[in-house]
């Protein structure tokens, strides 16, 4: 069970963050913890180092645009990633998100948030706290039978913990 | 280009896209918005996607295929094996089909979405959920064709269903026809560029005379690049030409399967107009294939490798294209052209009817079926600071090879017409010499 509020730093980039920047495709071979060393490398080389667990991604426009490939979400959440932020999301990326444990929030003003900034987020009431600037924004809600899964850690977890195994 | 938004009616017709997801969720009608369980039709993964990632699930969850039959799975991004993990990858999606008596299976004939339509598969009406972000490639035969990811696929092929949101839907609305090298990716990249790659839970339409007028071929392109937009389909309206096809792959379409059109009154979120009369040659700049602009905003730029491939960019007419440019020239001396068709079949179609040896003499580099390095996964990567011209469908950065590598997308003729002269070249200024040659 994964504690969805929480509290970390803002790691900031732009609009269209594909999945080949997420999980590059010639790296695809390697082992999912290999992999997630490289998210995001091509333009933030030191991200997968200085990103700690709880710390979130917030981003520009149809963040995760481009391939099926779940690495990309699954990068992120093995770096610890609490949750990703953003006005809009791509379609696919966005159920694989919230199918593994990730929370993602769209949030029209994602673009008030500077990079280092400290943020507490609340995925269920969908409140953004910018403890820095000192301000609230909104972001749409998960709903709770989303939510129980993202808790779970993902969809075959929750599936598991309903069957008890 | 222009754009143009209709009235809301108060009893409207539906979009294609509504029709299809009623049937799948076996109501009358629904609503865009509506959150509906469907029934899926059809389930296709390949080896990338499929069995690998959901093995470990399966068997920890003693769960099995709901319908094997209904299951089809490609092995087409790790073809052929290149090293240890890409032959054990490949073995594991063989014994997995063996095992659970997956009902269509092709081992590195051809890429994924060039398979299903190739045997036979698709039918108007139809729901398919494909493990791959390019399955709306299949709406060109009027079936509702979305992409998920692995997990979602695993959902799938356990219980046959999933759900999805009603999207609303944007027509794209086609009249003219089109010009000499000019193309149907050429559209896409206009579309790309006007419409932007941020359509996600949205339907895209194609339809009017000028989609009409092209082949099945053409129209695949137009469907397949539904993903660039961010659409979760690109639905074509079934007709005689889809039919044709359907059945000349030994699939099987009645009459009946033609009431799978839009409603004269269907609402749209909107519309957009394209004259195929006007268009010209289009290329999208690294790294987003929305960067695109006429061709005349990059003439002349240096370039490394051409690349002809993908599902999107290497069925057969796309190789009629290249050899209509490459015909008795030879490409330039630092350029390397490399080939890969979409599918065994395609190949061997090529083989039989001469183009194969155009563009063999002309100095392309044959290479297997499958995702190659469109996927960035097998031959034809890219080093830092090289820059390729691709038919491909995404030039997003490190795609094809290394993050400083740079991809130039567009039509297969004017990869063909850059090929030849090793800079990016208009193909419409190839007419001449052809028609002196002919
Ligand atoms: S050819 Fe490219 S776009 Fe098509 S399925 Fe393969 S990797 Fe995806």
């Amino acid at each position: 069970m994964t504690e969805t509020r929480g509290t970390g730093r803002a790691f900031v980039f732009g609009n269209n963050i594909d999945t080949d920047l997420l999980a590059p495709g010639h790296l695809m071979k390697l082992s999912a913890e290999d992999l997630a060393q490289h998210c995001l490398e091509a333009i933030a080389p030191d991200f997968a180092k200085s990103v700690q667990p709880g710390d979130f991604v917030v981003a520009g426009k149809n963040f995760g645009l481009g391939s099926s490939r779940e690495q990309a979400a699954i990068s992120l959440r093995l770096l610890g990633v609490g949750a990703v932020i953003a006005p809009s999301f791509a379609r696919i990326f966005y159920r694989n998100a919230l199918n593994l444990g990730l929370p993602a929030l769209f949030c029209e003003e994602a673009y008030r948030i500077a990079d280092g900034d400290q943020l507490m987020v609340d995925p269920v009431l969908g409140k953004i706290t910018n403890k820095t600037r000192s301000e609230t924004l909104s972001c749409k809600p998960i709903p709770d039978h989303l939510m129980a899964m993202v808790r779970a850690g993902g969809l075959i977890a929750h599936l598991k913990s309903r069957r008890g195994t | 280009m222009s754009e143009t938004s209709r009235p809301q009616l108060v009893s409207s017709g539906q979009t294609l896209a509504q029709k299809l997801l009623a049937r799948a969720s076996g109501k009358p009608r629904v609503e865009p918005g509506e959150i509906i369980l469907v029934q899926v039709d059809l389930a296709m993964a390949h080896d990338s996607s499929g069995p690998r990632r959901w093995k470990p699930h399966l068997d920890s969850l003693g769960a099995t295929l709901w319908d094997p039959s209904r299951i089809v799975i490609v092995s087409d991004h790790y073809v052929p094996a290149v090293d240890g993990e890409s032959a054990a990858i490949l073995k594991l999606t063989r014994d997995f089909a063996k095992e659970h008596r997956v009902g269509h299976f092709f081992d590195m004939e051809g890429i994924c979405h060039a398979i299903l339509p190739q045997k036979g598969l698709l039918r108007p009406g139809i729901f398919v959920a494909g493990g791959d972000s390019h399955t709306p490639h299949a709406g060109a035969f009027g079936c509702y064709a979305a992409g998920f990811g692995a997990t979602d696929m695993l959902g799938i092929v356990v219980t046959g269903q999933t759900w999805t949101i009603v999207p609303e839907t944007i027509r794209i609305e086609i009249t003219g026809s089109l010009g000499p090298m000019v193309s149907a990716k050429d559209v896409m990249l206009v579309l790309c560029r006007e419409l932007g790659m941020d359509n996600a839970f949205k339907a895209i339409e194609y339809g009017g005379p000028g989609v009409e007028s092209m082949s099945m071929d053409e129209r695949m392109v137009l469907s397949n690049m539904a993903a660039e937009l961010g659409g979760e389909v690109g639905l074509i309206a079934a007709d005689e030409v889809t039919l044709g096809h359907i059945r000349a792959h030994g699939g099987s379409a009645t009459e009946a399967d033609l009431a799978w059109k839009p409603d004269p009154n269907a609402t749209y979120e909107r519309i957009i107009s394209i004259n195929l009369s006007d268009l010209e040659p289009q290329i999208a700049l690294p790294h987003s294939p929305a960067n695109s602009f006429p061709i005349n905003h990059a003439l002349g730029s240096p370039i490394h490798q051409a690349y002809i491939g993908a599902c999107v960019g290497a069925k057969l007419q796309d190789l009629h294209m290249a050899a209509q440019i490459l015909k008795g020239q030879r490409i330039a001396k630092d350029v390397r052209l490399l080939v890969a068709p979409a599918s065994s079949q395609v190949t061997a179609d090529a083989a039989a009817d001469g183009t194969l040896s155009t563009l063999l003499a002309a100095g392309a580099t044959l290479l297997p079926s499958g995702c190659g390095a469109c996927a960035g996964m097998g031959a034809g990567l890219l080093a830092a600071g090289e820059v390729c011209i691709s038919t491909t469908n995404r030039n997003f950065k490190g795609r094809m090879g290394h993050a400083e590598a740079f991809v130039y997308l567009a039509s297969p003729y004017t990869v063909a017409a850059s090929a030849l002269t090793g800079c990016v070249s208009d193909p419409t200024k190839f007419l001449p010499e052809l028609a002196v040659a002919q």
